[in-house]
């Protein structure tokens, strides 16, 4: 965007929302906002403590293990769902009704099940990450080129063959997308699941930190968490980019 | 410049016994209550170049995937060099209408696709696949991809993949028609050449009565309701000649002529 013949470098609306927020801190309005300045202070004091680092790397944990899992079951099974209308007509209402279903209901109902352990904190953020990923592949996939599918057939590739070859790439930009929305939806999973089921984690952080009005550890770490989920999607998009080229052309 | 003998082509009517690559008996197939095809039944000589001719919806485009075992027939059977069609084979290659190219792979690698599902090692199936990279004339061309090529060097691609098998049935679906008219003219000429010069049993469908005459040796005249051959024309004298001179000779101009006599009261 440019104003008065100026070019503003990208995402430069954050500066101003952070003066306002720094001026409705300085002003002390509630406790809930401190000043950003104060915030930032906090967070560099804050990183780098053993129980940061701690939590940092069983959020991790959970996050990436349930985005693994979310990933590994998902893609197959939403190409699987594309391809073949018997395993569509199974699966689809199932995944509609969990997309829009309210996950953190069901949450009780996975420690009952599963325990109080990383275990259930790692299927709520794969629940969380899972129904968009399938719905998205499936996409993809039902999009795919009929003549692709005959030529590979013509050239003779097995279905494994076509799995792999044909239709995973062909739905890779949808699949790639579908990543990128479950991946952000696995990190309010995985906070969720700290909270709800054991309090670890960055889970454990914040509700340490709100329960000691401590406003400017909480925030800090709320920064930190939406840095972190804001890099892993940006590193999706870029992806998603890489493959664009032929996105339109399939 | 196209030499002037172009071929000699015996009078397939005269021979005893012909030599067919690919033999359809009493195909009938219906999509629902639609019948695409009904009882046909054509020979398609071993060496030669058989057009399929027809107004849009005559079923030539599903006869084509019938030979080439994509599609299974309600009723009769393919056989190509007397074995029956179950499904796709090595013994047949596919040109595609839209081309059908891998999009996200550079230009050796679709050309390559075929001898890469075939399990072939990475080094030969390069090395193949560049001889005929460089006969469609794309060499240097490469490591590109497809959407940086114009629709007529894609479709050299969808040609190169085919003839990169060895296919002695080369099946080609309306090949030139998303090109544009220059370049499908320069296609033509090339596709006389590889007829000649390969020794391969070409099935081509095509809606444009010029481009079959121009190109076979056999057209298959299609009419639709119900879907049946209902004339076989032989441009016998056409092969003998000068191609440059083809299209303002008397005898192309006369079955063309006649073949859009028969046709016409097809198009709507």
């Amino acid at each position: 965007m440019t104003i008065y013949g100026y070019r503003l470098p990208a995402m430069s609306s954050l500066i101003l929302w952070g003066l306002l927020w720094e001026i409705v801190g300085r002003m002390g309005l509630t406790f809930f906002v401190p000043p950003l300045s104060e915030v930032f202070v906090t967070l560099f004091s804050v990183v780098g403590t053993a129980p940061f680092l701690k939590a940092l790397s069983e959020t991790a944990y959970a996050f990436s293990a349930g985005v693994m899992f979310a990933i590994v079951i998902g893609i197959p099974l939403g190409i699987m769902m594309g391809k073949n209308r018997l395993v569509d007509e199974l699966f689809l209402p199932w995944v509609n009704m969990f997309l829009s279903a309210p996950l953190t209901a069901l949450v009780p109902v996975l420690m009952v099940l599963f325990g109080f352990g990383m275990k259930s904190i790692i299927i709520t953020t794969t629940l969380f990450a899972i129904w968009i990923i399938i719905l998205n592949t499936r996409a993809g996939v039902l999009q795919i080129n009929r003549s692709l599918v005959e030529m590979a057939r013509c050239y003779g590739a097995n279905p494994l063959q076509a799995f792999y070859k044909i239709y995973f790439w062909a739905a890779l930009p949808e699949i790639l997308g579908g990543v990128r929305i479950g991946v952000i939806r696995a990190v309010k999973g995985v906070i969720i699941g700290q909270l709800l089921i054991s309090i670890v984690g960055f889970g454990a952080l914040f509700e340490l930190y709100a329960n000691n009005f401590l406003m400017s550890h909480f925030w800090a770490v709320l920064l930190v968490l939406f840095a972190l989920a804001f890099s892993v999607s940006e590193i999706l998009a870029y992806l998603e980019r890489r493959v664009s080229y032929y996105a339109a052309k399939r | 410049m196209v030499m002037p003998q172009i071929k000699e082509v015996l009078g397939s009517e005269e021979t005893p016994k012909p030599d067919n690559a690919v033999v359809a008996r009493g195909i009938s197939k219906t999509y629902g209550d639609v019948e695409a095809l009904k009882d046909l039944t054509l020979e398609f000589p071993r060496g030669q170049l058989t057009s399929l001719l027809g107004p849009s919806g005559c079923g030539k485009t599903t006869l084509l995937k019938i030979i080439a075992g994509l599609l299974e027939p309600n009723a009769g059977e393919v056989e190509v060099n007397g074995k029956p069609v179950t499904g796709p084979g090595p013994d047949r290659a596919f040109v595609f209408q839209d081309f059908a190219l891998l999009p996200w792979a550079s230009v050796i690698r679709n050309v390559a696709f075929a001898l890469e599902l075939r399990g072939v090692a990475k080094s030969e199936r390069e090395a193949i696949a560049e001889k005929y990279i460089a006969d469609v004339g794309l060499s240097g061309f490469e490591k590109s991809y497809p959407h940086q090529l114009s629709g007529g060097m894609r479709q050299r691609v969808g040609l190169a993949r085919a003839l990169s098998v060895d296919a002695d049935v080369l099946l080609m679906d309306e090949p030139f028609s998303a090109v544009d008219e220059q370049t499908r003219r320069k296609f033509q000429e090339d596709l006389l050449n590889l007829v000649q010069n390969e020794n391969k049993t070409f099935i081509f469908v095509t809606h444009s009565i010029e481009e079959a005459v121009y190109v076979s040796d056999q057209i298959a005249i299609l009419l639709p309701r119900p879907s049946r051959v209902s004339e076989i024309i032989r441009p016998t004298g056409l092969r003998n000649k000068n191609v440059d001179n083809i299209r303002r000779d008397s005898e192309y101009l006369d079955i063309v002529d006649s073949i859009w006599a028969s046709l016409r009261s097809y198009v709507e």
